[in-house]
C-alpha cells in the first residue's frame, strides 16, 4: 500500500483535479483519473521532501472552512480601509516568533496570514523561527502577533501534531 | 436583466482594467508594474469569464485557465529575475 | 433558470465586480510598495471567486448536468495569490524599495532581507 500510493493525499487532489478539469465522470476518464493519479506521485517521489503527515483531517476541514470565513472578512476590511483615508492607515513590520520550524506547516502558515486580515508574510528567517510580516494598519503590535498565533499557529500546530 | 448586469459588470471590470494600466506607466518602480501586471492577468480572467456568461458558451472557461497559469508563472519569473539577476541559473 | 438562481448569479456577479475593482483603486491609490501589495492580493482573491462560483452556478443550470471547473481556477488562484505576493516582498526587500516614512519597525527590513534573525 505505501510502496504504491506513496503520497495518498496528492493521489487524491489529482484524481479530483483530473474529474473537475474534465468536468465528467464518464467510466474511461475515471481510468485516465486513476492511473494519472497513481503514476504522477510515483514519478515525483524523489522530488519530495519528507513531510509531517496529517494527524487530524476533520481539525483541517475546519481550519479551511474557517479560512475561508476570514478571507471574506479580511477582504471587506481591507476594501473599506483601501477606500477611507489613507492619512489614518499605520503600516508596519512585525515579527512573528514561529514554534514549529518544519516546511509545510511554516508554508501553511505564511499563506494564511497572506490571505487573511490586512497582513502579507515577507520573509521568514532561514532558520524558519521568525515570520517577518507587513501590516496594512497596525494599532496593536503585541495584540496582532498574538490573534495570529492563537487563530492559525495552534491548529496548524496541532493537526499535524508537532 | 443578466445581460443588463453582466455588461455593467465588464464595465466595473474594465475601469479596474484602465487603473491597472495607470500603475503599469506611472508605477515608480519595477515592481509596481510587475503587480499592476500581475493584478491585470486577474482582471482579465474576469473579463474572459464574464464574456463567456455573456455569449453563454463554456469554452472561454479554457481560455481563463490559461491565463490564470501564464499569469503566475510569469510573475513568479519576473520577481526570480529581479532577485537573482537570472531566471535560469 | 429560475428567478433565484439568476438573483444569486446576479449578486455574486457584481461583488465579485467591485470588489476587483476595489483591489484595483488599492493598486492605484496606496502610497507605498508594501501597502500597494495588500489591495491585489486579497480583494482580487475574492472579487475573482465571486465571478467565477457565479459563472459556476448559472453553467449548472443552464446546460443540462452540473459545471465545476471554475472551481478549479478559483482553486488554483486561492493558492497561488500568497506565493505570488510574497515573491513580491521578497523581491521589493532585495531591491531597497523604500518602506512609507511613517511605517512602523521600518528597521526590521535589514534583518528580513539577509533572512536573519531579528536582533533583540
Amino acid at each position: 500500500m505505501k510502496r504504491l500510493l506513496p503520497h495518498p493525499f496528492l493521489t487524491l487532489i489529482l484524481f479530483v483535479v483530473w474529474l473537475l478539469l474534465n468536468n465528467s465522470i464518464a467510466p474511461g476518464q475515471i481510468l485516465l483519473a486513476a492511473i494519472l493519479a497513481v503514476v504522477i506521485p510515483k514519478l515525483t517521489t524523489p522530488l519530495q521532501k519528507t513531510h509531517p503527515t496529517l494527524r487530524k483531517p476533520v481539525l483541517a476541514a475546519r481550519y479551511v472552512l474557517m479560512l475561508l470565513w476570514d478571507i471574506v472578512l479580511s477582504n471587506v476590511e481591507v476594501a473599506i480601509q483601501v477606500l477611507g483615508p489613507l492619512r489614518k492607515l499605520n503600516p508596519g513590520f512585525i515579527v512573528i516568533p514561529l514554534d514549529t520550524t518544519e516546511h509545510l506547516p511554516v508554508t501553511l502558515l505564511a499563506s494564511s496570514i497572506s490571505l487573511t486580515p490586512g497582513t502579507v508574510s515577507v520573509e521568514v528567517s532561514k532558520d524558519r523561527r521568525h515570520l517577518y510580516v507587513h501590516v496594512l494598519n497596525l494599532d496593536d503590535e503585541a495584540k496582532t502577533i498574538a490573534t495570529i498565533k492563537q487563530r492559525y499557529e495552534k491548529p496548524l500546530k496541532e493537526m499535524f501534531g508537532c | 436583466m443578466l445581460t443588463l448586469i453582466i455588461l455593467i459588470c465588464c464595465a466595473l471590470v474594465g475601469l479596474a482594467l484602465l487603473l491597472n494600466l495607470y500603475r503599469l506607466i506611472q508605477g515608480p518602480s519595477v515592481l509596481d508594474r510587475i503587480l499592476a501586471l500581475d493584478t491585470m492577468y486577474i482582471n482579465s480572467i474576469a473579463l474572459i469569464v464574464l464574456l463567456g456568461l455573456f455569449f453563454g458558451s463554456p469554452l472561454y472557461f479554457e481560455g481563463a485557465l490559461l491565463i490564470a497559469m501564464l499569469g503566475f508563472v510569469s510573475t513568479a519569473a519576473l520577481c526570480k529575475y529581479l532577485l537573482r539577476g537570472d531566471i535560469i541559473e | 433558470m429560475n428567478a433565484v438562481t439568476e438573483w444569486i448569479v446576479v449578486a455574486l456577479l457584481l461583488l465579485g465586480s467591485i470588489f476587483l475593482l476595489v483591489g484595483s483603486i488599492g493598486l492605484a491609490r496606496l502610497p507605498d510598495f508594501f501597502t500597494r501589495l495588500h489591495a491585489p492580493t486579497k480583494a482580487s482573491t475574492l472579487g475573482i471567486g465571486g465571478v467565477l462560483i457565479a459563472s459556476c452556478i448559472y453553467f449548472s443550470f443552464d446546460q443540462n448536468g452540473l459545471s465545476v471547473k471554475e472551481l478549479v481556477i478559483t482553486l488554483f488562484l486561492l493558492i497561488t495569490a500568497p506565493i505570488t505576493a510574497h515573491m513580491l516582498a521578497k523581491a521589493a526587500l532585495h531591491q531597497d524599495s523604500p518602506p512609507l516614512e511613517r511605517t512602523r519597525n521600518a528597521d526590521l527590513t535589514a534583518t528580513a532581507k539577509d533572512r536573519e534573525n531579528p536582533t533583540q
